[in-house]
C-alpha cells in the first residue's frame, strides 16, 4: 500500500508539470493586460509611462519563455510568487479564501451523504413504489437546479418569511467569521450556502446510489445470502451497500474536489469569499501568478482526491490490491 | 429637498431630485457604528496615488486627509472647493501661477505624531512627480505643475507653469492623500499595504475580500467630527448581495450607486426605510468610431452613425431600466462650460427632428457608398450600463439599415482591442471625479497628444482649439472656446459620439443621515460628516 502511495504521488509530477504548462500558455493566450486593466478600468486616463513601469515591477517586460521558465523554478522551490493585482504572496491570498471554500464543501459533503445514500438506497430497495417516485422526482429536481439559483432563491424566501413573521426581513450575515470565533454567526452564513450545494450534490449521489444498489441486489451473491436466510439487514447493509458505494465513493470524492474551486456563483450569491470567487477574479484582473497557482491548487486537490478514493476503494473491496 | 444638477434631463427640464434628505434640519447625533457595502472584492492596494478603482476610496479614504476638497455639504457643486488640511483657499498670485496655501496646526497623524506642511507637499511632489519606481496615476493631470514646495512647517506653495482653470479642481482629486513624509521617502512603497493616514477614522481590521473596519479618530481637526464611534466597509461584489444586505439591514448604505430596477425594488420592499439620493454622474458612455479602418475613416459616415441616435427619446425610455439618464455634450451637464440644450440641437446626433436626422444620415451612407454597412460594436461585458446602452444604440442604427453586431469582451479583452486597434466601433466611457472639464475633455484629443484615445485620428486642428481653451481663463471667453472644441469633436468632425451621461442613483437606510451624493462615486467618500438617527 504504502509503496503504492508513493508511485502515485510520484505519478502526479508529470500531471501537474502539465497543468502548468497548460495553464501558463491558456492565461496568456486571453487578451489584455493586468496593469492597463488596473489603471484604467475606471474610466481613467492611463499613462504609458507608468503602464511601462507596472510591466517591468512585475516582470511583464521579459521574454515568454523566461517567465515560463521562472513561472516553473518557483513551483519547484514552493514559491509560489506574489499576486499581480494585489501583491500580497499568492499563499496568503489562499490561506485567506482556502477555509471558507473547505467549510462549505465539508459540509455539502457531508449534507449529500447523509441525504443521499439512505434516500438512495430507500429507493432501489422500494424500486416502483410511491416512495421511490418521490425521491426519483427529488433526485432529479436536484440535478435540474442551477445551485446558484436555488440559493438566489432560498435568500429571497428567508427574507420575505422573515419580513412576513416579523416585520424585519432577515438574511445572513455577509462578512464571514472563522467557526472557532463566533459559530452561530458562522453557521448562519455557511449553512444556507452548504445547503443548496449539498442538494445538488446529493441528487447526482442519490441517483448513483439508487442505480448502484438496483444493480448489486440482482447480483447471485445477494441471492446467495437470502438463500442462507441471512437478515434483509444483513444482507443490505453488510453485503450489497458496501458493494454498491465503490462507483458512489468516486463520485462524492470528484464533486468535493470540485467545489474546492467551482463554487463561483454561489460564493458570489451569498458573498463567500471563497476560492472560486478568488479565481473568477483573478482571470478578470489578468492576475496570472494568482491564476496559475489556483489552478495548480484545484489540480493538486484532485489528484489527492482521486489518490483517497483509490485507498478507500481496498478498504470497500478487499478483493482490490494495489500492487 | 430637490438639487438641479443637470440641464437636459430625459427630456424632462430637471435632473436630480434627491427623494429623501431630512437630515439639514436635525442636529447631529453622537456615536454608533456605519456598515456600507462595497462593490467590489478588495483594492488592488491602499496607495491612492497609484490606484484609479473607487474600491480603494471606498475602503480607504475615511483614514486619510486631502489638502482640498469639495464642499461635504454640498458635493454636487462643480465649481466650489474648500480646505481640508489648509486654513483658508489661496487668492492665486503671479499672474494665477502661483498658489500658497497655509496648513492647518496641531493636524495629527493616527501614529500620533505632527503632520505639517513638509508631509503636505512631499505627499504631492510624489503624486506630480514620481520618483523612479515609483508608480503615480495622475501624472498628466498635474502636467501644469512646475514646482511644490514647502518654505515653512505651515506653508505650502505650488508654482504653475501657466495659469489654468483646471488646476483647482484637480488639486481637489480625491486619491490625492496625504501620507507621511517620513513613511514615503524610507519606503515609497510602504503605503501600498499599510494605512496610516489623519482622516476622521482609524482602521483597525482590514480582512482582505472581507472588511475593512475603522473607529473614530478622538483627535480628528474638523470640530465635532467624525459623529460615528466605528465604520464597517463590507466588500460585496455582487449586486443582489448589496440590495438584500440594504433591505435586511445587513448594510445601511452603498455609495457607488445601483441601477432603477434595484431602486425600484427597495423602494417598494423597504418603504420609509430606505432612502434615495440620485444624481447625474460625471461618467458617461461613448462611442468610439476606428478611424484607421474603412469606412469609418470617412467623416460622413461617422456623422450617419450620430445622426441615427434619438438621444432625447431615448434618454427617458433608457433611464426606467439603466443608470443613464441626461443628454450632454463633452463636458459634464452640471457644469458651467457645459453646453445647453439649444446649443446641443445644432449638433449632429442632438438635433431635435429625429427623421429630418435620420434621412440625413441615409443620405450620407448612400453617398459614402456604405448603404447597409455591417460592422461590430466592440463592448465591455459590463451591465450597467454598458450592455444596455450598446443594445440601444444597436437599435437605432438599424433604423438607418445598419447591421450591427454587439461583440461583449471581459475588460482585459476589450482594453487590448481599443489598444490594439482592433475593432470597428468601440463603446467607451469617460469617467472622472471632479468635474473638471479642461482635463476631462483631454479624452477626445488625438491619439499623438492623448494616447488612450483609441479613435486613432490625428487631427491638429482639435489640439489647436484644445489649447486654445485650456489656457483661457476668462470664464466667457472658455466656455466659447469649449464650444469651438465640442462642435469639432463632435459635429464637424464627428470624432466621437457622446452619448447619455450616467445617472447615480444611491440607496441607503433612513437612519444614515448628514452624507450628500455628489456627481462621482469618488467624492465626499471620508465619511466624516455621517450620522445615524437611531438608538445605538
Amino acid at each position: 500500500m504504502h509503496r503504492y502511495i508513493v508511485t502515485r504521488l510520484l505519478l502526479a509530477v508529470p500531471t501537474l508539470a502539465g497543468a502548468a504548462a497548460l495553464v501558463f500558455i491558456l492565461m496568456r493566450l486571453i487578451p489584455g493586460d493586468v496593469c492597463v486593466i488596473r489603471m484604467g478600468a475606471g474610466g481613467a486616463h492611463v499613462d504609458q509611462s507608468m503602464v511601462d513601469l507596472c510591466h517591468q515591477q512585475l516582470g511583464l517586460d521579459k521574454p515568454m519563455i523566461l517567465q515560463f521558465l521562472n513561472f516553473l523554478w518557483s513551483y519547484v522551490t514552493f514559491d509560489f510568487g506574489t499576486s499581480m493585482w494585489s501583491g500580497n504572496p499568492v499563499t496568503h491570498e489562499i490561506a485567506l479564501r482556502l477555509p471558507v471554500s473547505l467549510e462549505v464543501a465539508i459540509m455539502a459533503t457531508v449534507i449529500a451523504i447523509v441525504i443521499a445514500i439512505p434516500l438512495g438506497t430507500i429507493s432501489a430497495l422500494k424500486e416502483n413504489t410511491w416512495l421511490d417516485h418521490v425521491v426519483r422526482v427529488t433526485a432529479i429536481a436536484g440535478i435540474a437546479t442551477p445551485s446558484f439559483w436555488l440559493g438566489i432563491m432560498s435568500l429571497i424566501l428567508v427574507l420575505n418569511i422573515s419580513a412576513m413573521t416579523s416585520g424585519k426581513p432577515w438574511m445572513p450575515p455577509i462578512d464571514y467569521v472563522p467557526l472557532w470565533q463566533d459559530p452561530i454567526r458562522n453557521l448562519s452564513m455557511v449553512l444556507l450556502p452548504a445547503i443548496t450545494v449539498g442538494y445538488r450534490y446529493s441528487a447526482v449521489t442519490m441517483r448513483l446510489t439508487r442505480s448502484a444498489m438496483l444493480e448489486v441486489m440482482r447480483e447471485d451473491y445477494i441471492r446467495t445470502a437470502r438463500a442462507k436466510g441471512l437478515l434483509e439487514q444483513i444482507i443490505v447493509n453488510r453485503h450489497a451497500l458496501k458493494n454498491a458505494l465503490l462507483p458512489v465513493v468516486t463520485l462524492i470524492g470528484i464533486e468535493f474536489a470540485f467545489l474546492i474551486g467551482g463554487l463561483v456563483i454561489t460564493e458570489q450569491v451569498f458573498n463567500l469569499n471563497g476560492i472560486g470567487r478568488l479565481l473568477v477574479q483573478a482571470v478578470q484582473n489578468q492576475d496570472n501568478v494568482l491564476a496559475q497557482a489556483l489552478v495548480m491548487l484545484v489540480v493538486a486537490v484532485f489528484v489527492v482526491t482521486n489518490l483517497v478514493i483509490d485507498v478507500l476503494y481496498a478498504w470497500l473491496d478487499p478483493r482490490i490490491r494495489f500492487s | 429637498m430637490a438639487v438641479r444638477l443637470g440641464l437636459w434631463a430625459a427630456g424632462l427640464g430637471l435632473v436630480a431630485a434627491v427623494a429623501a434628505l431630512p437630515a439639514e434640519a436635525q442636529t447631529p447625533k453622537r456615536g454608533g457604528i456605519l456598515t456600507y457595502v462595497i462593490p467590489a472584492d478588495a483594492p488592488p492596494s491602499f496607495d491612492a496615488h497609484r490606484e484609479t478603482t473607487y474600491a480603494t476610496i471606498h475602503a480607504a479614504a475615511p483614514y486619510y486627509s486631502v489638502l482640498i476638497r469639495v464642499p461635504p455639504d454640498n458635493p454636487a457643486s462643480t465649481t466650489e472647493f474648500v480646505c481640508d488640511l489648509c486654513t483658508e483657499m489661496p487668492t492665486p498670485t503671479d499672474s494665477g501661477k502661483t498658489y500658497t496655501f497655509k496648513i492647518r496646526e496641531g493636524v495629527k497623524f493616527h501614529d500620533g505624531s505632527k503632520l505639517t506642511a513638509q508631509d503636505v507637499a512631499t505627499s504631492w511632489n510624489y503624486i506630480v512627480f514620481p520618483p523612479k519606481g515609483v508608480t503615480s496615476a495622475r501624472v498628466s493631470y498635474y502636467e501644469m505643475v512646475d514646482k511644490v514646495e514647502a518654505p515653512d512647517d505651515t506653508t505650502v506653495v505650488f508654482r504653475l507653469k501657466r495659469a489654468t482653470t483646471a488646476f483647482l479642481p484637480a488639486l481637489a482629486d480625491p486619491y490625492t492623500w496625504i501620507y507621511k513624509k517620513e513613511i514615503l521617502e524610507k519606503d515609497p512603497h510602504w503605503y501600498e499595504k499599510n494605512v496610516m493616514g489623519s482622516g476622521p477614522f482609524k482602521m483597525v481590521a482590514y480582512e482582505v475580500g472581507q472588511s475593512i473596519k475603522g473607529e473614530r479618530n478622538k483627535d480628528y481637526y474638523h470640530e465635532g467630527q467624525p459623529y460615528l464611534d466605528g465604520i464597517i466597509g463590507i466588500f460585496a461584489d455582487k449586486q443582489s448581495v448589496r440590495v438584500d444586505a440594504l433591505r435586511a439591514d445587513r448594510a445601511a448604505i452603498e455609495f457607488r450607486g445601483l441601477p432603477p430596477s434595484a431602486r425600484d425594488q427597495l423602494v417598494k420592499e423597504g418603504g420609509k426605510d430606505i432612502v434615495v439620493q440620485d444624481s447625474d454622474w460625471n461618467c458617461g458612455n461613448i462611442l468610439t468610431p476606428n478611424h484607421k479602418k474603412k469606412p469609418f475613416d470617412d467623416v460622413r459616415v461617422r456623422r450617419a452613425l450620430a445622426l441615427a441616435i434619438d438621444q432625447w427619446k431615448g434618454a427617458p425610455a433608457l433611464a426606467k431600466i439603466a443608470n443613464v439618464r441626461t443628454v450632454g455634450g463633452i463636458v459634464f451637464p452640471g457644469s458651467p462650460l457645459a453646453a445647453t440644450k439649444a446649443e446641443l440641437e445644432q449638433m449632429a446626433g442632438f438635433w431635435p427632428d429625429i427623421e429630418k436626422s435620420r434621412a440625413e444620415a441615409k443620405r450620407l451612407l448612400k453617398e459614402a457608398g456604405a448603404e447597409g454597412l455591417k460592422f461590430e460594436l466592440l463592448n465591455r461585458n459590463v451591465d450597467q450600463p454598458y450592455k444596455f446602452v450598446g443594445t440601444w444604440v444597436i437599435g437605432e442604427w438599424k433604423k438607418i439599415g445598419l447591421n450591427v453586431e454587439q461583440k461583449v469582451v471581459p475588460t482585459g479583452p476589450w482594453f487590448s482591442n481599443m489598444r490594439a486597434g482592433t475593432f470597428d466601433v468601440a463603446m467607451e466611457a469617460n469617467c472622472q471625479s471632479v468635474v473638471n472639464p479642461v482635463l476631462d475633455t483631454g479624452k477626445y484629443l488625438p491619439y499623438k497628444v492623448y494616447p488612450e484615445n483609441y479613435g486613432g485620428y490625428d487631427d491638429p486642428k482639435s489640439v489647436e482649439l484644445y489649447d486654445k481653451m485650456q489656457t483661457e481663463t476668462d470664464p466667457k471667453k472658455q466656455r466659447e472656446d469649449m464650444r469651438a472644441y465640442e462642435k469639432h469633436t463632435m459635429d464637424t468632425m464627428v470624432h466621437e459620439i457622446v452619448l447619455l451621461y450616467w445617472y447615480r442613483i444611491v440607496l441607503a437606510r433612513s437612519y444614515v443621515k448628514g452624507w450628500k451624493i455628489s456627481p462621482s462615486h469618488y467624492l465626499n467618500q471620508d465619511l466624516a460628516n455621517i450620522w445615524l438617527d437611531k438608538s445605538p
